[in-house]
């Protein structure tokens, strides 16, 4: 593994991340999840840790960690104990967190991604079942803080890597990975500002081939570009220390995206004991193999299988494939067009590129797409028989953009846009050779300069040709006539 | 094996007690006397043995039941809250968090 | 007719039934009798519109709190059910709840200052089952502090007297419970046993209690001490009357309680007049070691007399960690406790200091005036145990010993069909004079502990009295599921003899 250095040290990083799972119910009670509701709305007695209160846990919420499990290639574990984790503090109802220490129900497992054109794998340790706490609100009171206990038993999976990473890039480039997975498959919103996907990074530094320094953990990172500005503060920081003789000290830091540093908090964390035992109202859960057999043959294909099946497939690059697998809508949009179109790499051009800016612009997904997958498809054709150019495919984009079929074929649809711009691509040659010819006869002067190789005076002379055919010229045909007539001269 | 002063002040830390020394003195002396009893179950072998967490596993397979994902509780704020010590605008009100 | 309070269940249920006195009569009756003995300290009540009671000077301090208006309001319907011919089957029976169940119409306090005037929103699954049968709730009953002693003498609404004699305990932690059925205050009550606490109080007070196979009876709304111990169970006169009770609370609580077992619900009674000819009865050697004091070993003994004289074949039988019990007991319990209390911090409910500097203080401040002595001690205990560094060698091997206690019992049922015993080594002792070493209070569960270890039901009955006179109880273990055998065979002991029916000076 080549580790970019930073100073001569090298970087090692390790995260947590904590999902929010996608059930309707708590994971012990049988309150709603729903994010936005008043205070203590939906926090019931079980929430509330009310005295004669007990968990009783949800199915959903195992079934998600399943979910999670198979698409990371991890182990379900068939037995599985849940434990507490004893600390007190005000968002915490129970004095406790109903977790899982020693058996967790997911081990092991594997992220891939790139990182630029570089294939990098992280390695997950675990992902465990835990209840999330509630939250304090300090902004109303004056000496105060107001604890809404709302978020209190929403249903976690904690996800732990080994310390794989050695760049914030990576680390950054990891998260993105995970976000990708578990909202593709459907376990987590992956809404950050909502706090649905909330990461820590694990950061220390050493100089290559000495042991791992000792770690501080930066809480709470639910933003990738505050990710990476948090890591790199952090990085520079421990150099700064360990250069000035001084030892890190293992605590738990936040970052303040304002300032754009990481401290570290004040309160005893790193010093806590947290008294790890089985929780005694919870007997262990078992997860049998049937149970484990039937999520898997229920799973959407994954991202990572399909992209490979795209590669196969359809001849496409892996970056493209990678790419186009970042959603589920976007990856089975990009399938109809490739399939219908037969041109599968032009339509990941198009998918990647156009429709994705101007879906990221409406702040839309691949599934709410203004412009139906077979009409891209039938746009397709018509560039690929040489109808359109590539140029005259955009203003026939943006006009066949939230446009209905109204009863007619997509290829019906789209060659009335083309007609109604008058857009249909020159190929006629003897058309073509006129314009140039009186192109070239109007700069005479700058023959003898491409012939000499200025290729800024033939770019030129292409420019004209293309306005005078109001751009509907094929392109390629007027380079080829243009070459081989300037030849002649 | 006898605690001391100091491991009594770390426990009531941890269980957020205050000891007044005439108090931890006397608790000092009872947990100690306490442990003296105790101390008799490190000499027995349980090499084989593995744990019972529910008392029940000794004859019948125990495992943790799993409800479906239904939503059933309404909002009973106002109940919830009847004992609660002090509230502001539906929130639990405490002395405020520090958290850097 | 008997005075009400002399009567069995069965014979109030029949007398409200038919109309011979009325549930509000009933209720008037024992109300009366209960306010005699309110708690010796004054709870706060914010549920009850007269103001707080004063206690009389003789009362022996076991009701906590009481709601007249709830209680005859809910007798007025028992009323109105009977005569449209809807009588359930305890219909217009008054019982009273150990302070440890929450209730929506009575605070509930566990005889804890944490917990002073605490309102719950919702009802104990075992008190509305109980309701369900026409239960009419009187009012709720002190106890030790969260369950946790052996005398209550640790409840902060002051001790419970033991009637017999008011300068003895009651026993503990279900010692409301116990004094007030000993009273005839109310005809049945409900106790929790996590290490004796309802067998102990019966034995002390001579009454009959049972605690339940673990899992039986559910958990949801009894505040909890140690999860993976506490069980719910009925205390009255007799073992007939504990099988109605008991068949009413116990039954699967599946949406509420994931340790509640999947088993359905038994009538109890069923085989309560079976003959016991034959039965089998395991006296453990260790229950009859020089520990047991002589005249409790008398009762005894003369219980097992009678036991042969119907039939039963005495078994010498072993269950050698019997020692090992107590500390076992000891780290598992408030291990669990002190994760269990954590919950008390003054911030959602119950008690909250005056005065403190911050959110650390606020914790500290509010858990140390809040709870009692013997409570504070067994968290301090239970942190230790499960602190980093001790966790393998207390809490993971006392779960060890556990599973090997269990297997004694196993071991021991493969010859004998019920375990009989003494339930203490001695008779209730003086008040005070235990408090300053509870180690020796802690070494006098030793009989109860190993049944609590297992999940072993077991039941405690009137078999005579000892030293001083004061009642001295005989325990009987069953294997589990087998209630129903031990009230059986409890049932015939008390068809030839009257132990249970001794009264007490006032009371007929």
């Amino acid at each position: 593994m080549n580790s970019p250095l930073i100073q001569g040290y090298e970087v090692v990083i390790g995260f947590e991340t904590h999902t929010q799972l996608t059930t309707q119910s708590k994971i012990f009670s049988r309150a709603s999840i729903a994010f936005g509701s008043e205070a203590n709305t939906q926090a019931c007695a079980v929430d509330l840790a009310l005295p004669g209160t007990l968990p009783v846990m949800n199915r959903q919420a195992v079934e998600r960690a399943i979910e999670f499990g198979l698409a990371v290639g991890a182990h379900v574990s068939p037995s599985s104990v849940f434990a507490r984790k004893n600390y007190f503090y005000p968002d915490l109802p129970k004095g406790y967190q109903i977790s899982q220490f020693e058996i967790p129900v997911v081990q092991g497992g594997e992220v891939e991604f790139f990182l630029g054109q570089e294939k990098k794998v992280v390695r997950l340790v675990r992902a465990h079942l835990e209840e999330d706490a509630g939250k304090s609100l300090h902004e109303d009171f004056v000496d105060q803080s107001g604890i809404d206990l709302n978020r209190a038993g929403t249903p976690l999976l904690e996800i732990v890597t080994e310390p794989d990473m050695r760049s914030s890039a990576e680390a950054v480039a990891y998260a993105k990975e995970l976000h990708k997975i578990v909202t593709w498959i459907g376990i987590c919103d992956g809404n950050m500002q909502e706090g649905s996907f909330r990461c820590d990074a694990n950061v220390s530094i050493r100089r290559p081939g000495e042991p791992l320094g000792t770690r501080r953990e930066i809480k709470n990172l639910n933003s990738f570009k505050f990710m990476q500005q948090a890591i790199d503060f952090e990085v520079l920081w421990q150099i700064e220390q360990l250069e000035e003789g001084h030892k890190i000290i293992q605590s738990t830091v936040l970052f303040n995206p304002e300032t754009g540093e990481t401290k570290a908090m004040r309160t005893k964390e790193d010093s806590a004991d947290y008294r790890y035992f089985p929780d005694p109202d919870l007997p262990a859960l078992i997860i049998e193999q049937a149970w484990v057999d039937h999520v898997r043959s229920n799973m959407a294909e994954l991202p990572r299988a399909m992209a490979a099946r795209f590669v196969k497939d359809y001849g496409i690059p892996e970056y493209d494939a990678i790419t186009l697998t970042q959603t589920q809508a976007m990856s089975h949009y990009f399938e109809q067009v490739a399939k219908i179109s037969g041109q599968a790499k032009m339509a990941s051009n198009w998918v990647m590129g156009e429709l994705s800016r101007r879906l990221n612009a409406a702040h839309l997904g691949f599934e709410a797409c203004p412009l139906d997958a077979l009409t891209l498809a039938a746009m397709l054709s018509r560039i690929s028989d040489a109808t359109l150019s590539n140029n005259a495919a955009k203003v026939v984009l943006e006009e066949l953009w939230a446009k209905p079929l109204e009863g007619q074929t997509p290829l019906s649809l789209v060659d009335s846009v083309i007609e109604l711009k008058g857009l249909k691509q020159i190929n006629d040659t003897k058309a073509l050779e006129q314009i140039i010819d009186t192109v070239l006869a109007a700069n005479a002067d700058q023959i003898e300069q491409i012939k000499a190789g200025k290729d800024k005076a033939f770019n030129a002379l292409i420019g004209q040709v293309m306005k005078a055919s109001q751009g509907k010229a094929n392109p390629k045909d007027v380079n080829d006539l243009m070459r081989s007539k300037i030849a002649a001269l | 094996m006898p605690l001391t002063s100091q491991e009594i002040q770390k426990i009531a830390s941890l269980a957020k007690l205050d000891l007044s020394s005439g108090q931890e003195e006397k608790m000092l002396q009872q947990i100690n006397a306490f442990f003296e009893i105790v101390e008799q179950i490190k000499s027995v072998d349980t090499s084989s043995i593995a744990p019972l967490s529910h008392p029940l596993a000794t004859v019948q397979e125990v495992s943790l039941r799993l409800r479906d994902d239904q939503v059933s509780e309404t909002n009973q704020r106002e109940l919830n809250q009847k004992s609660a010590p002090k509230l502001g605008k539906g929130l639990f009100l405490v002395p405020k968090v520090i958290e850097s | 007719m008997q005075e009400l309070h002399n009567m069995s269940l069965q014979g109030l249920a029949l007398a409200i039934k038919n109309r011979t006195v009325s549930a509000r009569e009933t209720s008037e009756h024992f109300l009366a009798r209960a306010k005699a003995h309110a708690s010796l300290k004054p709870a706060l009540n914010p549920l009850q519109t007269a103001d707080h009671l004063t206690p009389a000077t003789t009362s022996c301090g076991a009701f906590v709190s009481f709601n007249e208006e709830f209680t005859l309001n809910l007798a007025d319907q028992s009323d109105q059910r009977i005569s449209k011919g809807q009588a359930r089957s305890l219909e217009g029976v008054p019982i009273a709840h150990k302070d440890i169940f929450v209730t929506r119409d009575f605070p509930t306090t566990a005889g804890s200052k944490m917990l002073e005037g605490y309102c719950s929103p919702f009802d104990a699954t075992v008190v509305s089952l109980l309701q369900q049968e026409g239960m009419i709730n009187l009012g709720k009953l002190n106890c030790d502090e969260f369950a946790m002693g052996s005398s209550n003498e640790n409840s902060a609404w002051g001790p419970v007297k033991n009637p017999w004699d008011v300068s003895r305990v009651a026993g503990g932690s279900s010692g409301g419970s116990a004094a007030a059925v000993a009273l005839r205050l109310c005809p049945a009550a409900t106790g929790t046993d996590t290490g004796g606490s309802i067998r102990q109080p019966a034995s002390f007070c001579g009454v009959t209690g049972i605690k339940p196979t673990y899992g039986r009876a559910s958990r949801y709304g009894m505040i909890a001490y140690a999860s993976s111990l506490d069980q719910a169970g009925p205390m009255a006169q007799s073992a007939e009357d504990c099988a109605l009770l008991l068949s009413a609370m116990c039954g699967p609580d599946l949406d509420r309680d994931s340790t509640s077992l999947d088993v359905p619900k038994e009538d109890f009674s069923r085989h309560l007049n079976d003959s016991i000819q034959g039965l089998r009865i395991g006296l453990p050697k260790e229950f009859f070691s020089d520990g047991l004091h002589a005249d409790v070993r008398t009762c005894i003994d003369l219980a097992l007399d009678e036991f042969k004289a119907l039939g039963a074949q005495l078994v010498p039988i072993e269950l050698p960690k019997t020692e090992l019990s107590i500390p076992v007991y000891y780290i598992l319990a408030p291990a669990e406790a002190s994760s269990n209390l954590s919950r008390f911090d003054g911030v959602k409910f119950g008690f909250r200091a005056k005065a403190y500097k911050d959110l650390d203080d606020l914790y500290r401040k509010t858990r140390t005036e809040g709870f009692g002595e013997e409570v504070k001690k067994r968290i301090m205990i239970g942190t230790y145990v499960l602190s980093h560094g001790y966790y393998d060698a207390y809490y993971l091997q006392a779960q060890k010993i556990r599973r090997m206690i269990s297997n004694d019992f196993q071991e021991a049922f493969k010859t004998c069909d019920v375990i009989a015993g003494p339930v203490t080594p001695q008779v209730a002792w003086k008040l005070g004079e235990q408090i300053n070493d509870p180690v020796a209070n802690y070494l006098a569960d030793i009989f109860t502990l190993p049944a609590s270890l297992a999940g072993l039901p077991a039941m405690s009955i009137p078999c005579g009295f000892g030293a001083s006179s004061m009642p001295v109880g005989l325990q009987m273990i069953g294997n589990y599921f087998q209630e129903s055998k031990l009230l059986n065979a409890a049932h015939q002991f008390q068809l030839s003899t009257d132990w249970h029916k001794k009264a007490l000076r006032g009371t007929t």
